[in-house]
């Protein structure tokens, strides 16, 4: 059995607290008004500070049109008569936006990877290997996350419907009124249906992670194979729903951010960053746990599976993320290309830095055979990409919610504290629960011996 | 005097492996093991170095990275950059993203194809040449052992024998 250390334990609870007062700052200063917001931008421009260099050259004022063109948002066709006082609005919008992206994001961000480790859980039953299950403790521990996690996303996209705040422009009625596209979009993309979907897909993931937990551990119970054998089938269909299911929620949490675009791979790029963030948490928790001397028939064949996943889930999920940006590059139409021009011209350096660490730094570390059997090279790669990942999902939500405004400060790292802290408060709470090798699984004793 | 070598025959990959790990244990050198099929482990029971081939497979993707940016960058930007559609011919970053297939296309090329003619190479295989097979029955059921003879003859055979061997022949003196 595991026991929660209890510098871990303080540990999640110090970041927990840091990260709820990290957050409260930032709900607090965000804006009221509009002329707070433009005493806000002015001040940051006077210091200099915040690295935003580039923000000047917005602010002019052909800048500033050029920027409103491109962006397309509700706002700015529906007030098109009043530049000036409709720019305001939208800065306005845009800094009071921030404390919830940045909520938005780090939620959204921790619970994708316990989407993403019950999907790789669900790929190993349905796939029945034999070299995992050894580790299927860990990921349940891991998935667990999935319950606080999903209800802590859904109370924010609650929220976001009862307009407390301008994430989702496609929520705002008056936006819509205005708004042909959206007019076009409003039977799929509208605040009843959103949510009853969000709680259908929650509803079934959370289901199937507690009931195939509930089989798992009756297995080791049990006489003979039919728990197994239950989960087995069980997990083979919940891969059809999972499918479908991520792809859908990938275009209602996140590409309809920015309603008036869409991408038809997108539900696999989303699918990618999750799997390769949950498989990089399932190595880096096993890791963990091994010099903790918890995990003792672990042995470094499995923390090189992990590592072979990890870059090679790395490298898929560069291949979407390619294969997204020069298609639409490439063909240059515009009603597509300005998610990645706002991207490329505020974003320029998250957008490029995640390909550098998600690409090609797990690419060089990970490829040699011999380096993905030392731990702690994994370790230091799955933080980079665990990093980068948030990258990925900061660069999928904040230019559509906070534009060019966008600055790594305190809400975005109090976001990430709070929630890693819940994260890692629940998952090793989880873990001491049951223990953490399965007893009656069919392929333990090969997995015991796996050796590559 | 050329080393002469006792031919072990074996018909059982497990007992090749035991009897490998004994006759190594026994400080006799094994000349070369004739297997129809791989037998893993064997190459970590005979000593032997790991393969080299992905190191060199690794500079082969690296030559051929390097030969399509130099090669698209001459062509198209360098040497005749035109228009072709409103892309960015200015320089090889701006118009990166349309070069990229070709880029790892051309890595996996050369990575692939060099390391095998280097694995022919090295491993000295190509068409026409003489097979050096001392017996046929090691393509299909029967795994061979040359071990390079000591001082005492006698020795060597009776610890064949004891390893299982189903036949070992002793070369004729010549």
């Amino acid at each position: 059995m595991y026991t929660f250390s209890n510098r871990l334990k303080l540990g999640s609870y110090i970041a927990m607290a840091i990260g709820l007062i990290c957050l409260a700052t930032g709900f607090l200063t965000a804006p009221s008004n509009v002329e707070e917001a433009k005493a806000m931008v002015a001040s940051a421009h006077g210091d200099g500070h915040g690295g935003h260099g580039e923000e000047a050259g917005h602010h002019g004022a052909e800048g500033e049109k050029e920027y409103m063109q491109e962006s397309g948002h509700g706002e700015e066709s529906a007030h098109g008569g009043s530049h000036d006082a409709s720019h305001d609005e939208h800065l306005l919008h845009q800094l009071q936006n921030r404390p919830w992206a940045a909520l938005y994001v780090a939620a959204f961000f921790f619970f994708m990877i316990a989407l993403g480790v019950l999907a790789f859980y669900a790929v190993q039953r349905a796939a029945q290997a034999g070299w995992s299950p050894l580790l299927f403790r860990v990921m349940e521990g891991i998935t667990a996350y999935l319950v606080p996690g999903g209800i802590i996303v859904f109370v924010i996209l609650v929220l976001s419907v009862l307009h407390m705040n301008h994430m989702f422009v496609w929520m705002d009625a008056d936006v819509v009124a205005h708004d042909k596209l959206l007019q076009g979009k409003a039977g799929y993309l509208n605040p009843t249906f959103f949510l009853v979907r969000a709680a259908i897909f929650l509803g079934g993931w959370i289901f199937y992670r507690e009931y195939s937990r509930k089989l798992s551990l009756a297995q080791d119970e049990s006489d003979d194979n039919s728990n197994f054998v239950k989960n087995f089938r069980w997990s083979a269909a919940f891969l059809v729903f999972y499918l479908v299911t991520e792809s859908m929620m990938s275009w209602d949490w996140i590409m309809s951010l920015d309603p008036h675009w869409f991408s038809t791979l997108f539900g696999w790029y989303v699918f990618a960053s999750m799997f390769v963030s949950g498989i990089t948490t399932i190595a880096i928790i096993t890791i963990y746990l091994k010099s903790k001397g918890y995990l003792e028939q672990v042995n470094d064949s499995h923390i090189h599976d992990l590592a072979k996943f990890m870059f090679g889930i790395s490298i898929f999920w560069t291949y979407l993320w390619f294969a997204q940006f020069m298609l639409i590059w490439y063909a240059n139409i515009p009603e597509e290309v300005t998610y990645f021009v706002a991207r490329f011209q505020d974003y320029q350096l998250p957008f490029l830095g995640m390909v550098a660490m998600n690409f090609i730094f797990p690419l060089l570390v990970l490829m040699n055979s011999d380096y993905k059997r030392v731990n702690w090279f994994v370790i230091m790669t799955g933080i980079v990409v665990l990093l980068g990942h948030y990258l990925d999902v900061f660069v999928m939500v904040m230019p559509a919610t906070v534009g060019d405004q966008w600055y790594i400060g305190l809400p975005e790292i109090g976001g990430i504290l709070f929630f890693g802290g819940l994260f890692t408060f629940w998952v090793f709470n989880t873990l001491t629960k049951v223990p953490l090798q399965p007893k009656r699984n069919p392929f333990v004793e090969e997995s015991r011996q796996f050796h590559y | 005097m050329a080393a002469t070598t006792f031919k072990a025959i074996y018909n059982d990959d497990d007992v090749l492996m035991n009897a490998v790990k004994k006759i190594r244990s026994e400080k006799y050198h094994i000349e070369e093991v004739y297997t129809p099929f791989p037998v893993h482990g064997l190459d970590k029971a005979m000593g032997l170095a790991d393969t080299r081939i992905a190191i060199t497979s690794f500079m082969y993707g690296c030559l051929g990275l390097t030969v399509a940016i130099v090669m698209m960058n001459y062509i198209m930007i360098a040497d005749w950059p035109q228009d072709i559609g409103g892309k960015p011919s200015f320089s090889y970053l701006e118009n990166m993203p349309a070069f990229v297939p070709i880029m790892f296309e051309m890595t996996v090329f050369f990575a692939a194809h060099l390391m095998v003619i280097t694995f022919y190479l090295r491993s000295r295989m190509w068409p026409f040449k003489k097979a050096e097979n001392p017996d046929v029955r090691t393509t299909d059921d029967h795994f061979l052992v040359e071990v390079e003879v000591g001082d005492d003859e006698e020795a060597l055979k009776s610890l064949l024998l004891e390893t299982g061997a189903v036949e070992v022949h002793v070369p004729k003196k010549k």
